[in-house]
């Protein structure tokens, strides 16, 4: 009988009724099934995979900006290990660390204690995925040391360059890779069925559909997507890899097979996942600006409303990504229409934030800063998006430096705004410390202006025919004199990594020397805030009941300008 | 936009170019306004001592409408977009024009080898000039192209025209273009294709109607056939 | 030890239940596409009638009218077990058992007969998805039967009858995805 234990200190008798023992190491950091330890587990495994992801970048941006040089702590960069490692960044942010940061670290440690119950409903499965998950890291991983090294033809692996080792050139790393890939949507799909059976089935006594905290819903929401669209990849994958390894050609062209079958297969759980990514993201972001400026998220029922459309909506655009690929001509009418409606939704996402803000009181603390930095430069990415959904645009820009930096301004500020306004912002209800706020603040400015320096010159190099996934432009007559743009982003980047360092040192440090947290710093009304910080085994000692919404702030005839959800009227 | 980086060398290289102005203007007065009101908001109602915040649930009319008039507009912006997209990949994509020349272009890991129309003026004959690298075309006239792949997927792409278009192994794509300056340009292949994928770059080259003649001859196997018998 | 959590029922539906039908969503999906993109293939390839025309309706239909017994004996194991009658139930899972043993070992005689023939998984592609998708669902007609071995071991002593629904729910799954199998593969050619 294994005993789970949480994150933080345990005391005699809690709320089922019996007492605890000292767990051993294995069972309390490598065994657990508590939600909280399992959520860490994600977390820190995903913060690993970003350094690696953002190693990946430091190096293939110093191939570009001085190109045949050797890039200090790589060597020189083959044009091999290029597409290596443009293919694994691309993979790693969003499989290994979006997912399992957004996801399934918030996911795991906030469902259960902002519906207000002790775990999710099945920890063995709970720590089952994350075990899968694991195993997926463990495969990737392995994929760059074998032979001919790791899998180049790009994270979106299009047959025939992947489903054939001589074309790739990399005959166990293609196959270790998709195995990678599949293991993970295993590991998510298990994840789901917790958080989804958790949040409908859990939530404390007197919390209706529309008293649930805005990132619950939307982790669930997200989950949903993820499963209901991942389905087709996953038998792609299972034929991918059948063409890789077993002599069959569901993908080969010369053989009965169609290497734009795979295209679908791919985009049509492609474009929802753009949106499981991001609506943690915007969950997150919803939490942090109701607390920081002390209001009501507006129009709550319409956040729903629409997060509900664009999950719809996301299986009706995927073609888009596919409109010079060789569809037919008529098709790209139809995606372009689809397309351009879903920017609906999402821009009345944002305005419904912007609206939060009118009548606040905004502090602008670390967690809130990286909060609105994710709306100023979300919209940037949404409306760069538009040039891409128009087909006749599209001609143009597709497979340009113009989309690259339109993703990155909509993948940074899910994978990792969102991800630091999260962390700063529960930080003191994991750990029960406080994050230094003016370290905090240095590294938010560190990383936004870099940030815009990388990715705005993009934009422009795109503007001008630069193509992806080309190792050199010096070659190239017409691209090769925009040298010093490539050389400015890339310095850009290296200052925006070092200042990494500063949030790296500000979480560790805080650790030990941070200010003790107490139960709520942040004087929000969710539940996960009216317990200890860090939570005991099993959360609270008496399960909260539940009498209001979440975001009773500033509700007329109070003193206080908030109302927990679990007081009493 | 564009403009400001490649000139327009194609006759639909200024619509494609309109489309992404339009669609810049639009998006970008959105944008404008979107950032503008945010961060004018942050700044009018940031925390000062004695001053506290309103409770506004958004669900009343008067309220929604912040939302819903802004929502109705965006999509008037949308349809605007989806017209002048849908028209641009007509004329591009869809229809095909009557050729003054045909040509082939064909992709392979890691070059590209064009086959242009001889003396005769016909492609498929004997007389066909097979090139690697270099496409050799002549301005002002409507080639029609069909772009193959020997191995996997390729994407032929000549930014100064606009043009793009992936190449599949095991068929055989259609496309036009009607080059409107002369020069020399980039060929880029615009889908990763291996290791090579970076080295293939290739140059068209747009001659006047005399150059483009005078290099037919200079270059049609059975032409340089006949030139060495006949001495 | 289950947390609380596992007691509460806010949507009115038992979480056991919640889970298999998410487990059951999911499947549908990956079935879904694997099946979609069959069919979009099969119909730019009506070459292939020359290989489809080797498949045996008459094996498919018995293997057919296995299952569609195995799921009666899962839905009446489901009925002794809201009963109460633990014993019942678990018999009739080993009926359903026995039925999805049969389903593999016809499977298998059909596959021999069909290999040393020729028509192997790289043989053509009709054969690449007619093994694949023929060869996921058996896995799952496999790990269903284990699953449910699991349930009436526990069930015959009158422990966890709440499982006999779950597996029952999974098994029909499975027995749909046969439905669409059936007709795609042996009958529609």
């Amino acid at each position: 009988m294994a005993e789970s234990v949480g994150v933080g200190t345990h005391g005699a008798e809690d709320a089922h009724g019996h007492e605890h023992h000292e767990a051993s190491f294995f069972q309390k950091y490598l065994w657990s099934t508590d939600h909280k330890m399992i959520a860490m587990q994600y977390m820190f495994t995903g913060m690993f995979m970003a350094l690696i992801g953002g190693f990946f970048a430091y190096t293939f941006r110093m191939q570009l900006a001085f190109p045949g040089m050797e890039v200090p702590f790589w060597g020189m960069v083959t044009p091999a290990e290029y597409n290596a490692l443009i293919t694994n960044h691309g993979a790693i942010m969003i499989f290994w660390v979006a997912m399992p940061v957004l996801i399934a670290a918030f996911g795991n440690f906030l469902i259960p204690l902002m519906i207000g119950c002790d775990d999710m409903v099945f920890p063995k499965i709970n720590r089952l995925s994350y075990q899968i998950f694991l195993i997926s890291v463990i495969v990737l991983l392995a994929s760059f040391v074998v032979e001919n090294g790791g899998f180049g033809g790009a994270w979106t692996m299009y047959p025939p360059l992947s489903a054939k080792h001589e074309y790739s050139l990399t005959t166990l790393g293609s196959s270790l890779f998709v195995i990678a890939v599949a293991l993970e949507f295993v590991a998510f799909l298990l994840g789901g069925i917790n958080f989804v059976t958790t949040a409908m089935n859990s939530r404390a006594p007197g919390m209706r559909l529309y008293d649930i905290p805005i990132v619950v819903w939307m982790i669930v929401i997200a989950s949903i997507l993820f499963m209901a669209s991942v389905g087709p990849l996953i038998a792609g994958a299972i034929m991918l890899f059948m063409d890789q390894n077993l002599g069959t050609h569901f993908f080969d062209p010369n053989a009965g097979g169609d290497p734009i079958l795979w295209q679908h297969l791919f985009w049509f759980f492609g474009h929802p996942e753009v949106y499981v990514v991001l609506l943690p993201a915007v969950g997150i972001t919803a939490e942090i600006i109701t607390v920081f400026a002390r209001k009501k998220l507006f129009a709550y029922r319409t956040v729903l409303y629409t997060t509900f459309a664009t999950g719809v909506l996301s299986f009706t655009v995927w073609a888009h990504h596919q409109f010079i690929a060789g569809i037919d001509p008529r098709m790209a009418h139809i995606f372009t229409i689809t397309t351009l409606l879903i920017s609906i939704p999402i821009a009345e996402m944002m305005f419904v934030f912007i609206a939060t803000l009118y009548g606040g009181d905004i502090r602008l603390n670390t967690p809130m800063l990286w909060a609105l930095a994710f709306i100023a430069e979300f919209l940037i990415g949404g409306v760069t998006g538009i040039f891409l959904g128009a087909s006749g645009a599209d001609i143009y820009f597709h497979d340009t430096y113009f989309v690259l930096a339109h993703f990155h301004y909509t993948f940074f500020p899910i994978a990792i705004i969102g991800v630091y306004a999260g962390v700063t912002f529960w930080y003191p209800k994991m750990f029960g410390k406080m994050m230094n706020d003016t370290l905090g603040k240095i590294h938010f400015w560190g990383t936004i202006i870099p940030f815009n320096c990388i990715f705005i010159p993009l934009f422009v190099l795109g503007a001008a025919g630069q193509h992806r996934r080309i190792y050199d432009f010096t070659h190239f007559p017409e691209l090769a004199q925009y040298q010093d743009v490539r050389v400015f982003a890339t310095v850009s980047l290296v200052i925006m990594l070092l200042f990494q360092f500063v949030f790296i040192y500000n979480f560790f440090a805080s650790l030990k020397k941070g200010k003790d947290a107490g139960p709520n710093p942040w004087k929000s009304n969710t539940l996960e805030w009216t317990t200890e910080s860090p939570p005991g085994h099993g959360n609270w000692k008496e399960l909260p009941t539940v009498y209001r919404g979440p975001y009773e702030y500033q509700t007329p005839g109070r003193d206080e300008d908030y109302w927990p959800q679990n007081v009493p009227s | 936009m564009i403009e400001r980086y490649l000139i327009q060398a194609s006759s639909y290289a200024g619509d494609i170019d309109g489309i992404i102005i339009l669609i810049g203007w639009l998006v970008g007065i959105w944008f404008l306004i979107s950032e503008g009101v945010f961060f004018w908001l942050i700044w009018k109602f940031r925390h000062r001592d004695g001053h506290k915040g309103e409770y506004i649930t958004g669900e009343e009319k008067h309220q929604k409408r912040w939302i819903t008039i802004p929502h109705a507009l965006v999509l008037v912006c949308d349809v605007f977009i989806i017209v002048g997209a849908v028209r641009v990949w007509y004329d591009v994509k869809q229809y095909l024009p009557e050729p003054d020349a045909e040509v082939r272009i064909i992709g392979q890991q890691w070059a590209w080898s064009f086959v242009t129309p001889g003396p005769d003026g016909e492609l498929g004959t004997a007389d066909d000039i097979k090139t690697v690298d270099e496409l050799v075309t002549e301005v002002g006239k409507t080639y029609v192209y069909h772009l193959e792949a020997r191995d996997v997927l390729h994407d032929f792409s000549v930014p100064v025209f606009r043009l793009k278009q992936d190449a599949i192994p095991g068929r055989v794509i259609t496309g036009w273009w009607k080059a409107t300056e002369m020069g020399e340009f980039d060929i880029q292949c615009a889908e990763i294709c291996g290791i090579g994928h970076g080295l293939m770059f290739g140059r068209i080259h747009v001659k006047s109607p005399e150059d483009y003649a005078a290099w037919v001859r200079e270059n049609s196997p059975v032409a340089s056939l006949a030139a060495v018998t006949a001495r | 030890m289950r947390p609380i959590a596992n007691t509460r029922s806010a949507a009115g539906i038992p979480t056991g239940r919640l889970a298999v039908w998410w487990v059951v969503a999911s499947e549908i999906v990956i079935f879904g596409g694997l099946l979609a993109s069959y069919i979009m293939q099969r119909l730019a390839h009506p070459e292939w009638a020359d290989q489809a025309a080797v498949t045996d309706w008459r094996i498919g239909g018995f293997n057919t009218l296995v299952l569609l017994s195995s799921s009666l004996s899962a839905v009446l194991a489901h009925q002794a077990a809201e009963r109460g009658n633990g014993k019942r139930a678990a018999n009739l899972l080993y009926v359903t058992c026995g039925g999805a043993l049969t389903f593999i070992m016809v499977k298998a005689y059909e596959w021999t007969m069909e290999i040393s023939h020729g028509f192997t998984l790289q043989s053509n592609t009709f054969w690449s998805f007619y093994y694949t998708a023929a060869g996921i669902h058996a896995l799952h007609v496999i790990a269903g039967a284990i699953i449910m071995l699991i349930v009436a071991a526990d069930a015959k002593k009158n422990l966890e009858l709440h499982r006999v629904e779950l597996i029952g729910i999974y098994w029909h799954f499975v027995d749909i995805v046969w439905i669409f199998l059936f007709p795609l593969l042996y009958i529609a050619k």
